[in-house]
């Protein structure tokens, strides 16, 4: 995971450019490996779409896509307050970026709670993981990423905690930028869920 | 023994003849690989520690040879095998299909005219059938050794396998798919009668009706169903375990239940573990016994029932 | 780290250092290779024990040693140990954490702290499996389902177990690639690597890509048993073909996490013995890549009687082929390499002579069951169960005890009693032949895999086996108790014992903490053996 290039900081058996570039190249494996993740639910996705595509098209219809659409912007704009914190860094701005990466975990905790939301709606409506193979895909992709999330908060929350002690500068901040690289796949995931889950049809 | 079972179905020495041709192709490179080996291990033995050896690293020649003909051999193979496929899975126009069920742990059969019989499937020489196969629970596979024929049974959908027996005799069928506790006791037969004699066992003999059937004693009926419905894969007269708790001594005795009650084993209960068996599973055994309800008739239950008693 | 205070001229070997928490607190690539070393050694010896234990059990037809559940809950878990918890991460990650730095001239691997992490999940997975033997699964090591879906035994844990073990798979697997790419030293390039680390990273490539999709198959079983998904229950409109499917997309490449390794142990054991050059480097180490490419396009013959198409039947028929031509280049090279060499018989040796002769058979077979007309007759049968214990024991294991052996003095610094280990090599070849050739015969006449009893028309060769098991486990033994002896009273290990040319013989035995008091210069390749032509002119 992301620690691959926490690892890193103090273990002095590499130069600074090859332990960069080193815990750069483990950053986009591991995410290379969570696209694989989510591709085998990808796959059941087309398997299953393919086979019923009218139960896709008239269970989609149960979900909110206000709720859905509100996410995807919130998720999109953390992605840009974290591109925006790693520049910061780069340039030395150790206070900036620490805000700029807030911003990226409060809107994290907003995607949460509107995802909150929309659970309980589902669950009052008596519609549960095993209702049919839609909401099996459903419930289980926006689970699975919803677990991306937390983990990813997790380590925003360190890496907040880390830049306000002054641990980064524009010499070092790789775990910002491996931080960065996470958060935006897990955006990246439900730039593709969002569609297929709430928009088909 | 033989090295393969005896050929039974006008697909088998197709079968063979794809085994035949790997196994020769097989042996050949085995021995010229193993014969190198050794001969290479003897005769490069070293001597003495500061023998000289020369510098070679490698030769593309060598490297296309051997990467070339393996390559010619195989696609050889591959069409070979595929060709044969593409027939064994073609059925003919005119078979006769049978449907097949498979579930935990024994194989019902259907035929055309409204038979139905329990693992022993009746087949006509060098008649086609086609079976259309379907699960009742998990996966089976329904694979008879002396035709080369198998194939998946699954459940919810149909699958079809087809051969055309061409010897008289009786064939193991064996359940090839991993489906649980009683996996190795899902036995079949398959019998392959000759035009004459299936034609008997497809109308019955002029005042036969069963007649024959009924005239025998109770206990007697109850042992040939025992033998002929699949019971004893699962339950031993010897008191031996197998799946199932063992029919000796069983009747009059007290046998105590999963949920740890007790009952007392008399008739009606021997009735109910054979109708709805999950309704008295037995104390260390799993709840894994299918219900006879529809293959067993009111008589025949009585039947098992009064073969049972006489197994002290 | 405390490797700046080291003066230069104080050689510590790594082994050095004792208790507990210097073991399970290190970052030292070679202390975590005896981590993984020692507990996948632990599980081959238990499953072996189980493997024992069934093979009891079969010597006769009738079920007179194990009820049929237990059979069936044995061979679940030889299974599952076995390919889970020993052969995958078996020789990947004892033999890939320890030889992989010092190989390619470098002091630890690029993440040594994910790398303990990793061991430290493995060791969470074993957890886990350990619970789940309170109610062991009886599903067979592939779970199937529906059945994986509706028996009442403890599939969740067990699944679970596997789906953690895998993230140690993934996070290992990442690092060796990291570290083949960053970390050789000046002058290593990628054309003078040692074929081992050829092996390790193109298996480290089929670990980052296959063990995510078995991870998220076995997660969907488990929501399968706890929230009543239904995506193979073809009751809830599910496919249980599309688990098959789902599982051999890893499980196949899997195969390969598990043989490609041995293949390049062998590859580095037969040079030395034969003081030759690697017979044609190139062919072997790109075969390794093309081995790993096309492992993930036949996965689909392992259902080629389960109803799929013809279509698809034919084109993963005829890729399984095309994997057999990589495998048979390998081979010829290993035997061409011998050609006028000065080979000597050592123990390591040996057992890199039985991989060959072992895996051509393996190999061989698996043409019968690439093959559709034949593998329709053999699928399912004892044919498959011993072509594949050809592959993994014949290979897998072989490539494995063949590295014990060979890097043992490295290791440890200590040499074991060579005429014993000639012994036990003698037992465990022809223990596992009796063994597994009788069970070809066996599955020819269609006696099927995963059966506790059997008709009685088997019962010769089935006892056969039997036999054979015996002096099969006879062998390991011996093997166990020869090198466990030589640890603990075995003669001092010079650090080049065989005249290597290798990086890993260059240093001391066994090596210090640092590996390398300087990072050395690399100017050749590892397999200069032999008088050169140009020189004689």
């Amino acid at each position: 995971m992301a620690e691959a290039g926490i690892d890193q900081s103090h273990d002095h058996h590499m130069d600074p450019a090859t332990e960069y570039s080193s815990s750069k190249l483990g950053m986009w494996l591991f995410l290379g490996t969570e696209i694989l993740l989510f591709g085998g639910l990808f796959a059941a996705y087309a398997i299953f779409h393919a086979r019923y595509p009218e139960m896709f098209y008239e269970q989609h219809l149960e979900l909110n896509r206000t709720m859905g659409a509100i996410n995807t912007c919130v998720l999109i704009f953390s992605s840009l307050t974290m591109a925006m914190g790693v520049s910061a860094i780069k340039w030395g701005r150790q206070k900036t970026a620490a805000i700029l990466i807030l911003i990226t975990i409060i809107c994290g905790f907003i995607f949460g709670v509107i995802k909150y939301f929309e659970y309980s709606a589902k669950f009052s409506h008596h519609i549960y993981p095993d209702t049919s193979i839609f909401f099996s895909l459903y419930f289980l992709m926006t689970g699975l990423h919803m677990i991306h999330v937390f983990i990813g908060l997790g380590i925003l929350g360190v890496i907040f905690v880390l830049t306000l002690k002054g641990k980064f500068n524009s010499k070092y901040n790789t775990p910002i930028e491996l931080g960065g690289l996470y958060w935006h796949l897990v955006d990246l995931i439900w730039i593709y869920l969002f569609p297929l889950l709430y928009l088909i049809g | 023994m033989t090295w393969i079972p005896e050929v039974a179905s006008n697909l088998a020495g197709k079968v063979d003849g794809v085994l035949l041709t790997i196994t020769l192709l097989s042996l050949f490179f085995f021995v010229l690989i193993t014969v190198i080996l050794v001969v290479f291990a003897v005769k490069y033995r070293r001597k003495r520690d500061d023998e000289e050896t020369p510098y070679i690293t490698g030769s593309e020649p060598l490297e296309i040879i051997w990467t070339v003909i393996p390559s010619i051999l195989l696609i050889a193979l591959f069409v070979y095998g595929f060709v044969v496929y593409k027939e064994m899975r073609t059925p003919p126009a005119d078979s006769v299909d049978i449907t097949v069920t498979g579930k935990q742990w024994l194989w019902t059969f259907d035929y055309y005219n409204g038979k139905k019989t329990l693992n022993e499937l009746y087949v006509e020489q060098n008649r086609p059938v086609r079976l259309v196969m379907m699960s009742d629970d998990v996966l089976h596979s329904f694979f008879v050794p002396g035709f080369r024929v198998k194939q998946d049974v699954l459940p919810g959908r149909y699958v079809q396998l087809w051969f055309t027996p061409t010897k008289i005799g009786t064939f193991d069928i064996f359940c090839a798919e991993y489906c649980g506790t009683g996996h190795s006791v899902m036995l079949g037969k398959v019998n392959v009668l000759s035009p004459e004699a299936y034609d008997i066992w497809e109308n019955g003999l002029p005042g036969e009706g069963g007649g024959a059937v009924a005239s025998l004693p109770p206990a007697e009926l109850g042992e040939k169903i025992y033998k002929e419905k699949g019971c004893n894969a699962c339950h031993s007269v010897d008191g031996s375990t197998l799946v199932g708790p063992s029919f000796k001594g069983v009747f009059g005795h007290t046998v105590e239940l999963a949920d740890g009650s007790n009952v007392d084993a008399d008739e009606n209960y021997l009735r109910q573990s054979i109708l709805e068996p999950q309704s008295q599973v037995v104390k260390g055994f799993q709840p894994v016994m299918p219900s006879f309800k529809g293959i067993l008739s009111d008589d025949e239950v009585t039947a098992v029932i009064a073969y049972i008693k006489t197994l002290k | 780290m405390a490797n700046h205070t080291i003066a230069h001229d104080v050689y510590v070997p790594f082994l050095e250092k004792k208790g507990f928490l210097s073991w399970i607190l290190t970052t030292d690539h070679k202390r975590i290779g005896i981590l993984y070393l020692v507990s996948t050694s632990l599980f081959f010896l238990v499953a072996g024990i189980i493997a024992l234990l069934m093979r009891f059990e079969l010597l006769t037809p009738a079920s007179d040693f194990v009820d049929p559940h237990t059979y069936n809950v044995l061979f679940t878990l030889h299974g599952s140990i076995m390919v889970f918890f020993f052969i995958v991460p078996g020789l990947a990650a004892s033999f890939g954490n320890f030889l992989i730095p010092l190989m390619i001239g470098a002091r630890d691997v690029a993440f040594p702290k994910l790398n303990i992490a990793s061991y430290w999940i493995y060791l969470l997975g074993t957890a886990i499996l350990l619970m789940a033997l309170l109610k062991p699964a009886d599903t067979g090591w592939t779970f199937y389902t529906p059945y994986s879906a509706t028996t009442n035994t403890d599939v969740v844990l067990m699944t679970f177990g596997v789906f953690v073990l895998g993230f140690s798979s993934i996070l290992t697997g990442l690092n060796f690639i990291v570290t083949t790419h960053k970390m050789r030293a000046p002058g290593m390039t990628w054309h003078r690597l040692p074929l081992f680390i050829w092996a390790s990273y193109a298996t480290a490539v089929l670990q980052l890509l296959a063990t995510p999709v078995v991870g998220i198959t076995l997660l969907l079983l488990i929501t399968e048993r706890t929230l009543g998904v239904g995506f193979f229950d073809p009751a809830k409109g599910g496919d249980p073909i599309l688990f098959q499917n789902f599982f051999w997309f890893y499980s196949h490449p899997a195969v390969y996490i598990m043989i490609i390794p041995a293949m390049g142990v062998i590859s580095e054991i037969i040079p030395v013995f034969s003081r030759k050059p690697i017979f044609g480097y190139k062919a072997i180490a790109y075969s390794s890549l093309g081995i790993a490419a096309i492992s993930f396009l036949v996965w689909a013959h392992h259902m080629f009687t389960s109803g799929i198409s013809e279509t698809a039947a034919m084109i993963f028929s005829f890729l399984t082929f095309l994997v057999a031509i990589p495998t048979a280049i390998k081979v010829f090279n290993w035997i061409a390499t011998l050609y006028k060499g000065s080979i000597q018989l050592h123990s390591a040796m040996l057992y890199a002579l039985g991989f060959i002769f072992l895996f051509t058979i393996g190999g061989l077979t698996g043409v019968f069951l690439g093959a559709l007309a034949a593998d329709i007759h053999l699928h399912d049968t004892y044919f498959v169960v011993a072509h594949m214990h050809y592959v993994m024991i014949g290979g897998t294991v072989m490539g494995f005890f063949g590295a014990l052996h060979f890097w043992y003095p490295k290791w440890f610094g200590k040499m074991f009693n060579e005429t014993v280990a000639k012994i036990a090599w003698f037992f465990i070849f022809v223990g596992f032949n009796v063994t597994f050739f009788p069970q070809f015969f066996l599955g020819i006449q269609g006696m099927p895999r995963r059966y506790a009893t059997y008709p009685a028309e088997f019962e010769s060769l089935m006892s056969l086996s039997t036999y054979g098991s015996w002096i099969l486990g006879f062998g390991i033994l011996i093997m166990v108790i020869n090198l466990i002896s030589g640890l603990i009273n075995g003669p001092k290990a010079p650090a080049n014992p065989y005249n290597s040319l290798s990086l890993e013989w260059q240093i001391p035995s066994p090596p210090p903490h640092e590996n390398f008091e300087e990072i050395p210069q690399v100017t050749d390749w590892t397999y200069g053996y032999g008088k050169k032509k140009e020189l004689e002119v």
